[in-house]
């Protein structure tokens, strides 16, 4: 039974670098990299060593505490390093790619006539169980685990956000492959969500063995934990799994192929981007040949993923696992005098959903925003102006401070187990005291996994 | 700009840095610093863009919507001072007049208020909060004219040091600054802050008038039907409408920042326009004053025909007294208002209920906005308490349905 969510709490923050609908393609690179730091809480164990030869799909490590979870090779190619940071904790394992690809033959099947357990095995095996994440906590599924549903947001409503249906167009066989793996996991539905805008979700309609969604509203409508809590809310003690579509695509392709096929299609947005596109590549591959001679000049900040929850890396970085852009954006660094960029100026180049500033009155206007905080840290004054952003039955003020309190119990009741950081990432932005939100939340979500591990 | 930002950087800040002779004083020249330039501090994780609105421009808009009260304030101060000695003066004359007795008030607060609060950054080692702005404009709008200014200073001290800082500091006091500097006046010199004495300055210019009686129309309306009432000169109202457009154009006597009903709107438009203030609690406030003024005119007349107070058309209530600056400058302080949204409905309608109900109930005294504020400031955290509690028991309700 297919439903319509409409959500009128959030905001679509319009940013200059919106990728063309075109597709480029960049030359194989020579390194490609696994983070672990890409996977929330996990504690990778190393299998392979630096000299190591590995084939795509070879497993590179595995999770501390469930073996089963294996995380592999996207390429062939040797292990020309492992990267730690503080406290010798992984960063990534990079790959040196052969010439000549080469992968593991994991065996082609229709999933549709494979058992849970066949499905499963060939997942873990492929290192593409790392695909599936699990709410609450955002972290890894256990394969052991049976979730009530799993979900599939199709519409990516963040700022500057890659276009999931262009990205899926090509691909749709392989996404129904993948939709049809999941069915295998899972007793309850597969609530793929689409955009309502019909133009936006042309690719998605024919798809079978779900329950197609439709969505229409400002982001965060386009989160999966928004979804959840429309469709099929959390309590304690269930789960639900979620998938990106472009992980299904690659799953499907592994039914179909047999094989690890790390190939996927990002966007590379922001002003800073001379002309934005979409880029085929690969999962674990370098940002550099995307970004190479596609950048302005100046102090850039280059974002794997989007402007509001993507994580920053150098030029010399790896796109992570779960992204589907590449954001660049003007650093901020430069101090603004208060009356002609600052706190007291007219703000013509700023956006808010303050009143206070005038972009209300040009509601389609696109900004160049940078990382500047436009303020300093203070605590909480203000109040309500998360609730218009935050579109769940839940008092995002009261649960962060319970947070901060460390009460474990008051973060239950408030409903910490239907959020993610994500969700509270415009709560972030709009925030007047410049309070890290998102860092709060996902210190909560851990606070509790722990407290039940 | 850079020249002043290099001016800043390489003459002010050195002895203040890390090392230097005076680095304990850091907050002092930190809070120039940021005040004139918005730092180039860069977000480090979560969300990459932030919203260009702060903490300065959000309480810089609350001291704009403040400036249609006092500048009203100052002129209505020199108004009602000719008006009661006889004189007749030009509005240069009385604007003058007003600004040299309300200026100070404003000098006093902001000295104090932020004197302690630097006091307190020097000693707690964090950079000052724009806290303060607003209530330091606050505290001499909420005065009578004639408090002595060191009062204002020694209650600025107490609201300071007792109502916020003892709590932790900006966003985390219980009630309101403003409201609790002009309450300990209140309690602790009460003939200063009440009475028929302190809200027209008669000093200079020879003698008041003879039917000069220096009472506002609060004070009034104790005793003299609505009807009969006076201005300040002791001249009869033409009409109830008369007193009454009075009373919104602000014509009458009361605290520097209170009288005008106009004045204060501008203000709350400004607040409403921005987003700033809470109309949920403006609109129930006037919501539950008006029907507090309602029921009284509907039993009062019936059952206690010898109080006036009672019979006082329920929109004239909100158009005296500091029924309106209360409830768009005071009740609407996020920090000690109710911060769910159906709270403030609950908090706002309780206020404007609450503050009638004193008024016109209580013998001493013929206000009762102050006491209605702080008081449901007391009880904000309790409303929220229950509407989280019904958010709470939503949530357990679907789990049971769940597993039922």
């Amino acid at each position: 039974m297919s439903k319509t969510i409409k959500i009128r709490k959030g905001v679509d923050i319009k940013l200059v670098g919106e990728a063309e609908k075109a597709k480029s393609q960049i030359n194989r690179p020579e390194i490609f990299a696994v983070k672990p730091t890409d996977f929330h809480n996990l504690t990778p164990k190393m299998v392979v060593r630096e000299g190591d030869e590995v084939k795509a799909g070879t497993v590179l490590f595995h999770d501390k505490y469930n073996e089963a979870i294996k995380f592999t090779s996207p390429v062939s190619g040797e292990v020309v390093e492992i990267r730690r940071g503080e406290k010798r904790r992984i960063l990534e394992v990079r790959i040196l790619a052969d010439k000549e690809p080469s992968a593991i033959d994991f065996g082609a099947g229709d999933p549709g006539s494979m058992s849970r357990e066949q499905v499963v095995e060939k997942l873990l095996n492929s290192g593409l169980w790392t695909a599936i994440r699990q709410r609450p906590f955002s972290t890894i599924a256990n394969p052991e685990d049976h979730p009530k549903s799993i979900f599939v947001s199709a519409v990516n409503t963040a700022p500057l956000g890659a276009d999931l249906n262009f990205i899926c167009q090509d691909h749709i066989s392989e996404l129904q492959a993948g939709l049809d793996a999941m069915a295998r996991l899972c007793d309850g539905s597969i609530h793929f969500q689409v955009a309502a805008d019909p133009e936006k979700s042309k690719a998605f309609q024919g798809l079978k063995n779900i329950q197609l969604n439709k969505v229409s509203g400002p982001h965060p409508a386009g989160n999966v934990g928004v979804q959840i809590h429309q469709l099929d809310p959390l309590n304690k003690g269930e789960l639900i799994w979620y998938v990106t579509p472009s992980h299904l695509i690659t799953i499907g392709r592994l039914f179909k192929e047999g094989k690890y096929n790390p190939a996927c299609t990002l966007a590379l947005v922001g002003s800073e981007v001379t002309e934005p596109k979409y880029f085929d590549t690969w999962y674990g591959a370098p940002v550099k040949p995307m970004i190479k001679g596609r950048l302005k000049d100046g102090d850039l900040r280059i974002i794997s993923g989007n402007v509001l929850t993507g994580d920053k890396i150098d030029s010399e970085g790896f796109v992570g696992f779960y992204h589907t852009e590449v954001s660049v954006i003007p650093e901020g660094h430069e101090p603004q005098f208060f009356l002609t960029e600052g706190w007291l100026s007219p703000g013509l180049h700023k956006f808010s959903l303050s009143h206070s500033f005038p972009s209300w009155l040009m509601p389609g206007k696109k900004y160049r925003l940078n990382t500047n905080l436009n303020g300093e840290e203070r605590a909480f004054v203000v109040t309500g102006e998360m609730e218009k952003v935050f579109p769940f039955d839940i008092y995002p003020m009261q649960l962060v401070k319970s947070i901060m309190m460390n009460d474990i119990d008051m973060m239950e009741k408030l409903g910490i187990y239907e959020v993610d950081s994500e969700d509270f990432a415009l709560c972030e932005f709009v925030c007047t005291s410049k309070i890290e939100i998102q860092r709060i939340v996902r210190q909560g979500l851990d606070t509790i996994q722990k407290e039940f591990a | 700009m850079k020249a002043l930002k290099d001016l800043i950087d390489n003459k002010l800040m050195p002895p203040f840095k890390e090392g230097g002779k005076l680095h304990k004083f850091w907050p002092i020249p930190d809070s120039l610093d940021t005040f004139a330039f918005v730092p180039g501090h860069v977000t480090k994780s979560g969300s990459h863009i932030r919203d260009g609105i702060d903490m300065k421009r959000t309480m810089f808009m609350v001291i704009v919507a403040l400036i249609p009260c006092l500048l009203f304030g100052m002129y209505n101060v020199g108004y009602q001072h000719y008006m009661a000695m006889g004189v007749t003066a030009t509005f240069g004359d009385m604007f003058l007049f007003g600004a040299l007795k309300v200026l100070p008030l404003v000098i006093v607060s902001y000295g104090v208020g932020l004197g302690i609060e630097f006091i307190f950054c020097i000693v707690k080692s964090h950079a000052i909060n724009e806290g303060f702005l607003v209530s330091g404009m606050l505290i001499p709008l909420c005065m009578p004219v004639d408090v002595p200014l060191w009062m204002v200073g020694v209650a600025t001290a107490f609201a300071v040091v007792i109502g916020k800082e003892v709590f932790g500091g900006t966003g985390m006091n219980i009630l309101n600054v403003a409201l609790t500097a002009r309450a300990f006046l209140f309690f602790a010199y009460p003939t200063e802050m009440s009475g028929n004495k302190v809200w027209i300055n008669t000093a200079g210019d020879g003698k008041p008038v003879d039917g000069y009686t220096g009472e506002t129309l609060l004070a009034k309306a104790t005793t003299t039907p609505v009807s009969e009432f006076t201005d300040t000169a002791g001249n009869a109202y033409a009409s109830v409408n008369a007193s009454f457009m009075d009373a919104i154009y602000g014509f009458v006597p009361g605290s520097v920042g209170e009288t005008s009903v106009i004045a204060i709107l501008i203000g709350a438009g400004l607040l409403l326009w921005t987003g700033i203030g809470s109309w949920r609690i403006m609109l129930s406030a006037v919501a539950g004053g008006a029907v507090m003024g309602l029921i009284f005119n509907l039993v009062g007349p019936a059952y206690f025909p010898d109080n006036t107070f009672l019979a006082l058309p329920w929109w004239y209530h909100l158009a005296i007294g500091g029924f309106m600056f209360g409830v768009v400058f005071m009740a609407t302080d996020p920090v000690t208002a109710s911060q769910t949204a159906s709270g403030k409905y609950i908090y706002g309608f309780l206020i404007g209920f609450l503050a009638i109900l004193i008024r016109t109930v209580n013998p001493a005294y013929p206000e009762g906005v102050m006491m209605a504020i702080l008081f449901m400031n007391v009880m904000a955290p309790m409303i929220d308490h229950y509407v989280i509690e019904a958010n709470i028991k939503r949530r357990m309700n679907r789990l049971k349905v769940k597993t039922a």
